[in-house]
């Protein structure tokens, strides 16, 4: 306890250690409520659901911040259902039909226009199917008539994309991109964005006493949410937000597994010395002719992308690593010192000699060794997703750096999508490297003072 | 006179003695050496085989292509075409039969296995699977060489700078440590956990993307200019960012390091002896600095030259430079087994061969270590 003490009020001596504390424990702080506030189950749910759970967002859209840097004011995702304020639906039904009116009223105050506007229709209909006519109302009082036509069971528009409303915008407006000609000025040049508030007003009749009609508008805005989306349409902050967890138990489970199996293997080797010391050494030999990273990436190709198997296969070929000598030094030095004769002459056992006498020892040394050796293992995550090998399932920071690299990030100019990762990665392994290296040199006796 | 003919023939004797004894002793231990080197490349290799053949599970793909491709083949000859279904599957059958032969998949893997080893341990690479070389070559060994150029070129290029500039930074910061750089490299070394790609990535969105005065990736433009002056010129602005890449993830943490192990030389009581002395900084670091660290500084540029061989597989990648890093994983992806055991044997011959004549280097630079001398201690 006095000892633990001790180390803190040493680590407050060191300003980068203390920062790589406190990001250590925010960051641990972080995943344990995303475990909590998005289950896995739940995790893997959005990200492998692809179109039909985000068929609400932009397709490749910056985070909502990125307006700050921007002399124009990007639009940003709307998304109107009947529940809305802005929405107002009203059924009415006469003799032989019956009106249902949807009207969608927002402002629309931005620069730019957006990706897309799309109406998800659904016709409520026995045999003959509702029939529709949608307006559009500018700020400026016109209208323009932007659809008509019967709805299915289920119709979805994408404004852009009909054909003879281009067409009819073409000849209105003198704009050839129907989203241009619907909210510009008329005839301005370049086209000057008419700012105030609209309505789109789906004017429904249908033919049998129990039809009805439910009308979603979305408008897909040019940046998204705080992490932006890919090109699958999904929110990357759940991937930014999972990938804290994994990296974190990535990178914890890797290094501790290693340090500690490569700890307690010299151990052996050095206590019991003879051929399994010697066994060992061949061993450690043999594993340094195999280039492990091509060996990771065989492993990843023929066998398993699984996190698990990775990091298991991670862990094998660190442990005999050449930490292993450094380690056997030191125990060769401490084999020698006098408490450990004491100890045999008490009649200690062997496993007691090793896990209670020799191990305890180098404890200080290990450390700053594990704490630094963190980050190149979640480094070492994303490496392999780069490769098109992170884990297929789980959303990492790695997979959206491969996804964004993959989907030519770089050259369209999406930088959020590969710069947010990256930072995330950034913070997190300095953080462990920070500590790990005033660690090393709160208990390394030979760098105190360097 | 006589006896003094006679006392100098004694000492030559004994001269010679000892001398045959020392011969004999560094032919036992190099034998010694060679054959535990030979049995370690031999383990690693087989393992190498092993996985990269994944216990024969690699065979059953490669069978799936075979039958897929003869079948292909076969069906676009009218003269097939004109056979009965019987004959056409007799036919087929022949085809894959010899299609297999041809690739060895005939033999069980173990013994196939051993044979692999065997071509291997003898540089006898064979023939890919699938890669081609750009010269349209199947031989193993002409795709590695054809891709060690560049290979060399990168991590030539960044190692070797990366190992001379952090090796004189760090003993110029050893010699007055404490001052604004010492302190600006000990803050930054925490960034080279970040591996080289990492840095590639934001060099490529700065210089490539925003800047657009550097290329993305590759190695020369395509068309490649005519002129020679030209192309080298091409080359090397293809070179930097990946080179940079390299260089910037390596040097804080290698001048941290180098720069320790000086100062921790450097406080010995031997150097504070000749600084009493009153010998120039200069003569302290190359007779009494230099000189011990000699051997640690040689099995690090050793280890920098095997590392060479390797090339990033990452970062190649990401620049697409045509290196041995990228062959490597492309080879990969297609299952090409002979290609990822051929680099794998090399990579593993190389570090041997440096490991092997590192200890003799040892007992040349250092004293204190002689050649399998001395009695180990107990």
């Amino acid at each position: 306890m006095n000892a633990l003490r001790s180390t803190f009020s040493e680590i407050k001596r060191y300003p980068s250690a203390l920062a790589g504390l406190v990001i250590i424990i925010l960051l641990v702080i972080a995943a344990v409520v995303i475990l909590i506030a998005l289950p896995y189950n739940e995790a893997v749910r959005l990200w492998r659901g692809g179109e039909g759970v985000w068929y609400k967002n932009p397709k490749t859209a910056p985070p909502a911040w990125t307006n700050f840097f921007t002399a124009a004011d990007r639009p940003v995702t709307l998304h109107l259902t009947v529940e809305d304020e802005a929405v107002e639906k009203f059924r009415e039904e006469n003799e032989t039909t019956v009106d249902i009116f949807t009207t969608f009223t927002f402002d629309f105050n931005y620069d730019e226009i957006p990706q897309e506007i799309s109406l998800f229709m659904e016709g409520i209909y026995d045999e003959k199917e509702p029939f529709a006519d949608i307006y559009l109302l500018r700020p400026d009082g016109s209208e323009e008539r932007l659809l008509s036509e019967g709805i299915p069971a289920s119709r979805t528009v994408y404004l852009s994309q009909e054909t003879d409303l281009q067409r009819r915008i073409a000849r209105n407006t003198g704009f050839e991109d129907v989203l241009v000609g619907m909210l510009s000025i008329p005839d301005t040049d370049p086209p000057q964005i008419m700012k105030g508030t609209y309505q789109i007003s789906v004017e429904g009749i249908g033919f049998e006493p129990d039809s009805d009609m439910n009308v979603e508008m979305v408008m897909y805005g040019k940046v998204h949410g705080i992490a932006g989306t890919d090109h699958l349409r999904r929110d990357l902050s759940v991937a930014l937000m999972w990938g804290i967890p994994i990296a974190l138990a990535f990178g914890l489970i890797a290094s501790l597994g290693t340090t500690v199996l490569t700890m307690i293997i010299s151990a052996v080797g050095v206590w019991y010395g003879g051929w399994v010391d010697e066994l060992i050494q061949r061993i450690t030999e043999v594993n340094l002719v195999l280039p492990f990273l091509s060996i990771l990436v065989m492993v990843g190709t023929f066998y398993s992308k699984s996190i698990w198997v990775i990091l298991g296969v991670t862990v094998l070929l660190s442990i005999f690593g050449g930490a292993i000598k450094t380690y056997r030094a030191n125990f060769m030095q401490i084999k020698e010192s006098m408490y450990i004769e004491a100890a045999q002459a008490y009649g200690a056992n062997d496993f007691r000699i090793i896990f209670l006498y020799l191990i305890p020892r180098i404890i200080p040394l290990l450390i700053p060794g594990l704490v630094s050796s963190i980050p190149t293992f979640v480094f070492l995550e994303a490496t392999l997703a780069l490769l098109g090998l992170g884990d297929p399932v789980l959303p990492t920071w790695g997979k959206v750096i491969n996804d964004a690299y993959q989907n030519g990030a770089l050259y369209n100019g999406m930088y959020y999508w590969i710069v947010q990762p990256a930072v995330l990665l950034m913070i997190t392994g300095l953080a462990f490297a920070m500590l790990g290296f005033s660690l090393d040199r709160i208990f390394n006796p030979r760098l105190r003072g360097l | 006179m006589a006896t003094e003919t006679k006392a100098v023939q004694t000492v030559s004797k004994a001269k010679q003695r000892a001398w045959k004894g020392t011969l004999a002793r560094v032919a036992k231990y190099t034998g010694l050496r060679s054959v535990t080197m030979i049995i370690t490349i031999i383990i690693g290799v087989y393992l190498t085989i092993l996985i990269a053949n994944m216990g024969g599970y690699v065979d059953e793909i490669m069978r799936g292509n075979i039958e897929d491709n003869v079948a292909n083949t076969l069906r676009n000859q009218e003269s097939f075409q004109r056979l009965s279904p019987e004959a056409q599957r007799s036919l087929l059958q022949q085809e894959v039969r010899n299609e297999e032969e041809r690739l060895g998949l005939n033999q069980p893997f173990i013994i196939r296995s051993f044979r692999f080893l065997w071509d291997g341990l003898t540089l006898n690479l064979g023939r890919s699977l699938n890669m081609t070389s750009d010269t349209g070559s199947r031989q193993v060994r002409l795709i590695i060489l054809e891709r060690l150029g560049p290979t060399m070129l990168l991590m030539g290029t960044s190692q070797l700078l990366l190992f001379f500039t952090s090796v004189y930074l760090a003993l110029m910061l050893s010699r007055k440590y404490g001052s604004f750089f010492d302190r600006v490299v000990i803050a930054l070394s925490p960034t080279s956990s970040a591996p080289s790609w990492f840095y590639g990535i934001f060099f490529i969105l700065i210089f490539a993307s925003v800047l657009r005065i550097l290329p993305f990736g590759g190695m020369v433009s395509a068309p490649p200019p005519e002129n020679s002056l030209e192309y080298a010129l091409d080359v090397l602005k293809h070179l930097i960012l990946p080179a940079a890449a390299l260089y910037v993830s390596l040097i804080f943490i290698s001048i941290y390091n180098w720069r320790t192990f000086f100062l921790i030389f450097s406080s010995e009581d031997y150097v504070e002896m000749a600084k009493a002395k009153g010998l120039t900084d200069r003569e302290i670091e190359s007779r009494y600095i230099l000189r011990p660290t000699l051997p640690t500084i040689i099995t690090a540029f050793a280890l920098t030259l095997i590392g060479l061989w390797t090339g990033a597989i990452v970062t190649e990648t990401v620049f697409i430079w045509p290196g041995l890093g990228r062959t490597l994983f492309t080879a990969v992806g297609l299952y090409d087994t002979p290609v990822i055991v051929g680099s794998t044997i090399i990579y593993a011959y190389l570090l041997a061969i440096t490991v092997f004549l590192l200890d003799f280097v040892y007992a040349l630079v250092d004293p204190r270590v002689k050649v399998g001398g001395g009695q180990k201690k107990a």
